[in-house]
């Protein structure tokens, strides 16, 4: 028990593939099952022919009986077994990555997620409404089938939710789609799947798959400026005055960059810095203050110069953004 | 006219069921990449390409097949069981037929293994 303790860990929580949470991740997993069965089965019988063969007493056969064994053991059976979990694999294809070029183009929600070193930035298009903006997180309604559109504004990213499917390249210059249904509410994690620099190990996202009327509810939200921009007034000059907004977007400000992360609704984010950093009002200011030391390599300058007072003014202020 | 091919003493034949498995991949995954790539310009669907799959499947299965059966009369029908190891010109014309009859066993799985997911995808995903 305690020896196995450390494996069986990887078998659950909100980044495994065995713990499904999604009709594909479900396939995904029934094939894994199968196909340990299967190699389990494989293993068991060449042991016992092993040890058959190096018994003490052993018989000896004819040379015309092993030739037999060898054709139909080493040859036939393999070919027949591998023609199975084969045809197997390949039958689940279509489940796998469910393809219907028409219904994912007019899908009622698509997502789309561009990576970027080192962070992902995120739109939701809704059926009947206007473009929504955000970052470092996908939220997504139970039982839906969702498109997601995926692009690289630098080098290859993967974008992998084990919980909820299969994992898909983001490659400069191609869009790919891939569509995935949820079937449990619960927050999910998804790391970057393809070595993309210096902190592509702490490149993830907060997978949230909510019930539908929840999330449309935070959506609407998510559409209009958070009602904390008024607030902390001094956080949100310093914020302005120290040039945040000419990288980041906060709705209801004059900030409009586009180079960094849509802070609009930072607040109520799962995580912090692609899911690394806890997401509360010290979270932020260690991201503002040791950029460079969360994050080696990111595209943001770290702000150690600036007085700590400043720096918790627009970290309460951006906490305050949900 | 003869339906069936004389015996020729050349190392060359030993090659011709692993080139009809190389010319089958090629064809089928060439031919599945064109279609996707050029669909809206051609008159058929997908289930064109599947239909091309099996066909050349066929043709190269039935290739393989006779190959095979070359390879087992050079072999003597099995009349000598391997290893044929001597020096004797006899024990290296056996030799190759019995090495051929193997690849062409090896390339009848294979070609069928390339053109099993044609059975099961239906349609270009990109
Ligand atoms: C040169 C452009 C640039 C400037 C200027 C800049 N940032 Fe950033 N910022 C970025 C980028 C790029 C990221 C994404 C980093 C990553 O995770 O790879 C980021 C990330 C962040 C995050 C984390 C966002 C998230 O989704 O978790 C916060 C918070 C943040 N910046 C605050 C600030 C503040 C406050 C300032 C001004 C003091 C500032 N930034 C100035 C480019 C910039
Ligand atoms: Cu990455």
């Amino acid at each position: 028990m305690l020896t196995s303790s450390p494996f069986l860990a990887g078998c659950a929580g909100i980044q495994s593939a065995l713990d499904p949470a999604g009709v594909e991740a479900d396939a995904v997993a029934a094939l894994f099952w199968v196909m340990v069965a299967g190699a389990a089965v494989i293993w068991l019988a060449v042991m016992g022919v092993l040890y058959y063969a190096t018994r003490r007493d052993r018989v000896v056969h004819s040379e015309t009986f092993a030739g037999r064994v060898i054709l139909w053991a080493g040859a036939i059976l393999p070919t027949l077994i591998l023609t199975a979990l084969l045809a197997y694999g390949l039958s689940m294809m279509p489940r796998l990555r469910p393809w219907d070029a028409r219904a994912a183009e007019d899908a009622p929600l698509r997502i789309e997620v561009v990576g970027e070193q080192f962070w992902w930035r995120v739109t939701y298009h809704r059926d009947g409404m206007e473009p929504v903006v955000s970052a470092n997180e996908i939220r997504m309604p139970v039982g839906e089938r969702v498109t997601f559109t995926l692009r690289s504004a630098d080098v290859i990213h993967a974008f992998w939710i084990p919980s909820l499917g299969g994992k898909m390249d983001m490659i400069p210059g191609r869009e790919n789609t891939l569509t995935l249904e949820a079937t449990k509410a619960g927050i999910y994690r998804g790391p970057c799947a393809e070595f993309c620099g210096s902190s592509h190990a702490l490149m993830a996202l907060a997978a949230v798959v909510m019930e539908t009327g929840a999330f449309d509810e935070w959506l609407a939200r998510q559409a209009e400026p958070s009602p904390g921009v008024g607030e902390n007034e001094a956080g949100r000059a310093a914020f302005l005055a120290n040039g945040c907004g000419a990288c980041h977007a906060v709705a209801g400000t004059e900030a409009n960059g586009t180079i960094g992360p849509d802070l609009s609704h930072l607040g109520s984010r799962v995580t912090l810095g692609a899911g690394i950093v806890e997401n509360s009002k010290a979270g932020i200011g260690r991201f503002i203050a040791e950029t460079d030391h969360v994050k080696p390599g990111v595209r943001m300058p770290a702000y150690r110069a600036l007085p700590d007072e400043e720096i918790d003014a627009i970290a309460g202020w951006l906490k305050g953004l949900e | 006219m003869r339906l069936i091919p004389r015996e020729v003493e050349s190392l060359w034949t030993l090659f011709t069921a692993p080139v009809i498995w190389a010319g089958h991949f090629l064809a089928a995954y060439i031919g599945a990449a064109v279609f996707c790539a050029k669909q809206d310009l051609l008159p058929f669907g997908f289930g064109g390409v599947r239909a091309y799959i099996a066909a050349i499947t066929l043709l190269a299965l039935a290739g393989i097949v006779l190959a095979g059966f070359l390879a087992w009369r050079q072999w003597g029908f099995g009349a000598e069981d391997p290893p044929h190891q001597g020096w004797s010109r006899e024990d290296r014309r056996r030799f190759q037929g019995f090495a051929t009859l193997l690849l062409c066993a090896l390339s009848l799985v294979a070609v069928v293994f390339t053109a099993m997911p044609a059975i099961f995808i239906a349609e270009c995903n990109p």
